[in-house]
């Protein structure tokens, strides 16, 4: 048989089976679409951007791009302080920063890493125009006109060629550090001329004439550029050879060229503000840490940090996750051998019993599903607490002394009792549904054979069970290592999850990047339990019904 | 209708009653007595409390009242598990989780039976029903029979005196079912144990039993050995239960010995035995076995009545003609005939006599 086979009307089999097929497929997958892109909206993408969010770090190298670049050959592990052009390049990513209220963002990103660091960005972002004011009254003293806006347009706007490098580059810049577009139109491209005479000065009035059109929506021509142009135009006349030079303002230059002005000496002026800029640590953690992606939340999440000298742990008082960590999985494996001590013999006569009866004692077990969540865990803290309903009956039957009664509640305990009946229904449901797939003559059977009624359960009814067991652990092991709600309704100090914790890094202190490494590492401890259940019981084992 | 208790009974059912809601009884006043080696089928229709009789003996159940005893002992409080009865499910009951040799030592490692010893008898109770080589197989992985087979040999391998039998090869085809009732009959009188099997297919209870107890309605209808059950029901539940069946409704007009005369509703007179009739008068449900039914005038006795048939329908099944006729206002009269090369092949609306030897006639309760 070597032709192909031919359908009815003459085309190839295959094809015409391929083609009727297809159709199905499309029907299938048009069904199936709009739960597939609900998934993916609000499952699969979020998924992904807080796995992203977990190693992102662009903040630092936007928001100090000269700083990263200048910090790049220093070396962190020596004794010296980074070169004075460092703390030039510092002053000008500090000061547009300031101004873009974008220093404080930062301070807090490394504030993660190091302990006042963020304190230190909110004070000397403050202290910037006094370290310009240093050039620029100077300047204002020497002629009235450096202290209009026109002045510098009037230097710096082109008159001949543009430096669209150097526009294209400030843009850049500008986007970057405030997070938002900076490519609309401006009335301003720097000269060519100029900035080559004057590159720092070019630069930084780029900067501002971009950042000012584009996120305050004027017109540069119009406004005063910020202070921080006056130190660089100092700067730059240091050693700018102004002889050939015949542009706008080229008196103006020349007159504040022989006036021989003096650069502030940002080394000094940074130590002056706060003396740890002349410690090694805030720029060590800069260096560390100026890389787009890091390493650092994951490092983090387990109690470790980056260094200069490489992944070292957190100090002591610092290390809680771990123990979090530790202490999530432990309760978690407490709360499942719960669930499945109390469900086993629930579901067991739950299969036993006649359906009617069955039906409503399932009821029974439902019926928890119908309470909201908050007033279950509520309702435990009303049984629990030392006022509560279990303490009154005992020190009322005389069990526990009055000044005596048990702690139940804001602990590990506590957390453990209610969660254990909140989950309970996602033991007993599997499990049901998995012993009443079991004859009951396998039972009989056994007996007739010879075997005891616990000999008959054990070695017949108990392994054909597992499934139901395998299910129930996996669904409440799962639920309860990510619980949130009820242990920090009940869960005091002692008694929180991991969970607690993330919610905390995304609502208080806002260390997303941490929540988003911890929850990682939440989602890959499941994965990894997923994937060592199926080694050693099969998941194939596993059955929901 | 019940038999005696005998000095040799192995299983006995005494008096036994058993109802599950306390208001309805499942099974009325049950006697029963066999000896040791029989095979007895339990024979009837589905809620007719055959399975509760084989559970109670099996000791799943327990009796509400009267008395169960197995070899002289009355068996009513001890649990299933010290019995020592041997017993095959219907839908087998092999533990999924085991293997076949597994499953077939199970029931002697819980008799604490030592390991060589376990291994001989299982490759023994294996070899009983040619299945060695499936030792090492799952259940899920054997057929239908095949794990009927095993069932079978995991019942026998602890040598119960006793096998209880609940409809085992209920779920099997037809061709798979005749040649397990074969090895299962076979094994069960090689080895010499005394069996009891539940059925509702009447083939299977005529072919493989010693006795056949039928049930209805909770009491034992009849209790005799194959042929006389089929050839003298002794009521009209039994006759109609097993194999096919004639009936006619009329009056007893004449009783003499073994012979009597009824008059159908139509008028017509037949000649019958009776059986559970005793006086003229009595209405009766008289019956007929199809092949018993002769068109043959000259091979009846010269005084028997004989009544007029229309042919309804001719069917050729191959080795039988079954024909369906008019008789006495009764429209599933049927007959049936050897295909014999000197018979002949009945049209419909052929008008024809039939009648019967008196014996072949049962007169029998209304």
């Amino acid at each position: 048989m070597a032709e192909a086979m031919l359908a009815a009307d003459g085309t190839p089999l295959k094809r015409s089976l391929a083609r009727a097929l297809r159709r199905q497929k499309l029907r299938a997958l048009a069904l199936i679409a709009p739960l597939l892109l609900f998934v993916l909206i609000t499952f699969i993408v979020p998924i992904a951007s807080m796995l992203f969010r977990s190693v992102e770090n662009e903040i630092v190298a936007n928001t100090l791009p000269y700083t990263v670049e200048a910090l790049a050959d220093w070396d962190a592990t020596g004794t010296d302080l980074p070169s004075d052009a460092t703390f030039e390049a510092m002053f000008y990513d500090m000061f547009i920063a300031a101004e873009a209220k974008r220093h404080t963002r930062l301070g807090t990103r490394l504030n993660y890493e190091t302990t006042g660091v963020s304190s230190l960005f909110r004070q000397s972002g403050r202290r910037m125009d006094d370290v310009a004011d240093i050039s620029y009254e100077p300047l204002e003293d020497l002629d009235k006109a450096w202290d209009d806006g026109a002045t510098w347009y009037a230097l710096f706007n082109a008159s001949g060629d543009a430096d669209q490098a150097l526009l294209s580059e400030q843009r850049g810049r500008v986007a970057r550090l405030s997070g938002s577009d900076a490519s609309a139109d401006i009335n301003f491209a720097p000269d060519a001329q100029a900035a080559a005479l004057l590159p720092l000065a070019a630069r930084e009035y780029t900067a501002w004439a971009v950042y000012v059109a584009t996120q305050d929506n004027r017109d540069p021509a119009e406004r005063d550029p910020w202070e921080a142009v006056a130190p660089a135009l100092v700067t730059d006349l240091q050693t700018a050879d102004l002889s050939g030079y015949s542009g706008p303002m080229a008196d103006m230059l020349r007159t504040a060229q022989q006036a021989n002005l003096t650069v502030p000496n940002f080394t000094r002026e940074f130590a002056d503000m706060d003396e740890d800029w002349a410690t090694l640590e805030p720029w060590q953690t800069i260096q560390t840490h100026a890389g787009t992606y890091t390493p650092g939340y994951f490092l983090n999440a387990i109690d470790a940090q980056k260094t200069p000298e490489g992944i070292a742990w957190q100090p002591e008082e610092k290390q809680i996750l771990l123990t979090l960590f530790g202490r999530t999985i432990w309760m978690s494996l407490l709360i499942t051998f719960s669930c499945i001590a109390l469900g086993y013999p629930i579901a067991w006569l739950l299969a036993n019993l006649p359906m009617r009866k069955a039906n409503v004692l399932l009821i029974l077990v439902l019926l928890p599903f119908w309470t909201s969540l908050l007033v279950r865990t509520s309702a435990w803290k009303v049984m629990l607490q030392q006022q509560g309903v279990i303490n009154d009956v005992l020190v009322w039957v005389g069990l526990v002394a009055d000044d005596g009664r048990l702690i139940m509640i804001n602990n590990q305990f506590g957390t453990i009792v209610a969660m254990t009946h909140i989950l309970l229904p996602f033991m007993i449901l599997p499990m049901y549904s998995v012993m009443q797939t079991i004859p009951p003559s396998y039972l009989r059977a056994a007996k007739s054979l010879g075997a005891t009624n616990w000999t008959a359960f054990w070695r017949v009814y108990f392994p054909q069970s597992v499934p139901g067991i395998g299910a129930g652990s996996i669904l409440v092991f799962i639920l309860s290592i990510g619980y949130y709600i009820t242990p920090e309704i009940v869960g005091g100090t002692k008694g929180v999850f991991i969970s607690n914790r993330i919610a905390y890094h995304i609502s208080s202190s806002l260390n997303w990047g941490l929540a988003a490494a911890l929850g990682t590492i939440l989602l890959a401890a499941v994965l990894v339990l997923y994937w060592a259940y199926d080694k050693i019981v099969g998941i194939d084992n596993v059955k929901l019904g | 209708m019940a038999d005696t208790a005998t000095d040799q009974a192995f299983v006995e059912f005494e008096r036994v009653q058993k109802s599950y809601d306390g208001e309805i009884l499942v099974v009325k006043d049950l006697n029963l007595s066999m000896p040791k080696g029989e095979f007895l089928t339990m024979l009837g229709p589905s809620g007719s409390g055959k399975t509760t009789c084989l559970m109670m003996l099996a000791g799943f159940e327990t009796a509400t009242h009267g008395e169960i005893k197995l070899d002289g002992r009355p068996i009513n409080n001890i649990p299933p598990h010290k019995r020592g009865i041997g017993m095959v499910f219907q839908n087998y009951a092999l533990f999924p989780h085991m293997t076949v040799a597994e499953n077939l030592s199970f029931p002697l490692e819980v008799r604490k039976i030592g390991k060589s010893e376990r291994e001989e008898k299982v490759m023994r109770a294996l070899g009983m029903v040619q299945m060695q080589d499936f030792a090492g197989r799952r259940p899920a992985q054997l057929s239908g029979g095949q794990q009927q087979r095993i069932a079978l040999s995991r019942a026998l391998v602890f040598e119960p005196e006793l096998v209880l039998m609940d409809e085992p090869l209920g779920a099997l085809d037809k061709q798979l079912r005749e040649t397990l009732q074969f090895e299962i009959t076979n094994l069960a009188h090689d080895l010499g144990i005394t069996t009891v099997y539940v059925t509702h297919d009447q083939t299977e209870a005529l072919t493989m039993s010693d006795r056949v107890a039928v049930f209805d309605d909770g009491r034992i209808q009849q209790l005799a050995p194959p042929d006389e059950l089929y050839e003298e029901p002794q009521n009209s539940f039994v006759a109609q239960f097993i194999g096919e069946n004639n009936t006619l409704m009329g009056t007893v007009s004449k009783i003499n010995g073994d012979r009597c005369e009824v008059t159908l509703d139509g008028g017509e007179i037949i000649d019958a035995k009776p059986v559970n009739v005793s006086e003229v008068g009595q209405r009766t449900r008289v019956s007929i076995r199809p092949e018993r039914v002769e068109m043959n005038k000259e091979r009846l006795q010269p005084d028997v009545h004989t009544l007029r048939a229309e042919v309804l329908e001719f069917i050729y099944m191959g080795d039988i003609f079954r024909t369906r006729l008019r008789v006495a206002g009764n429209d599933d009269f049927v007959i049936k005939t050897r295909n014999a090369p000197d018979q002949v092949r009945l049209t419909p609306g052929t008008q024809i006599e039939i009648g019967w030897l008196p014996q072949d006639c049962r007169a029998l309760d209304a």
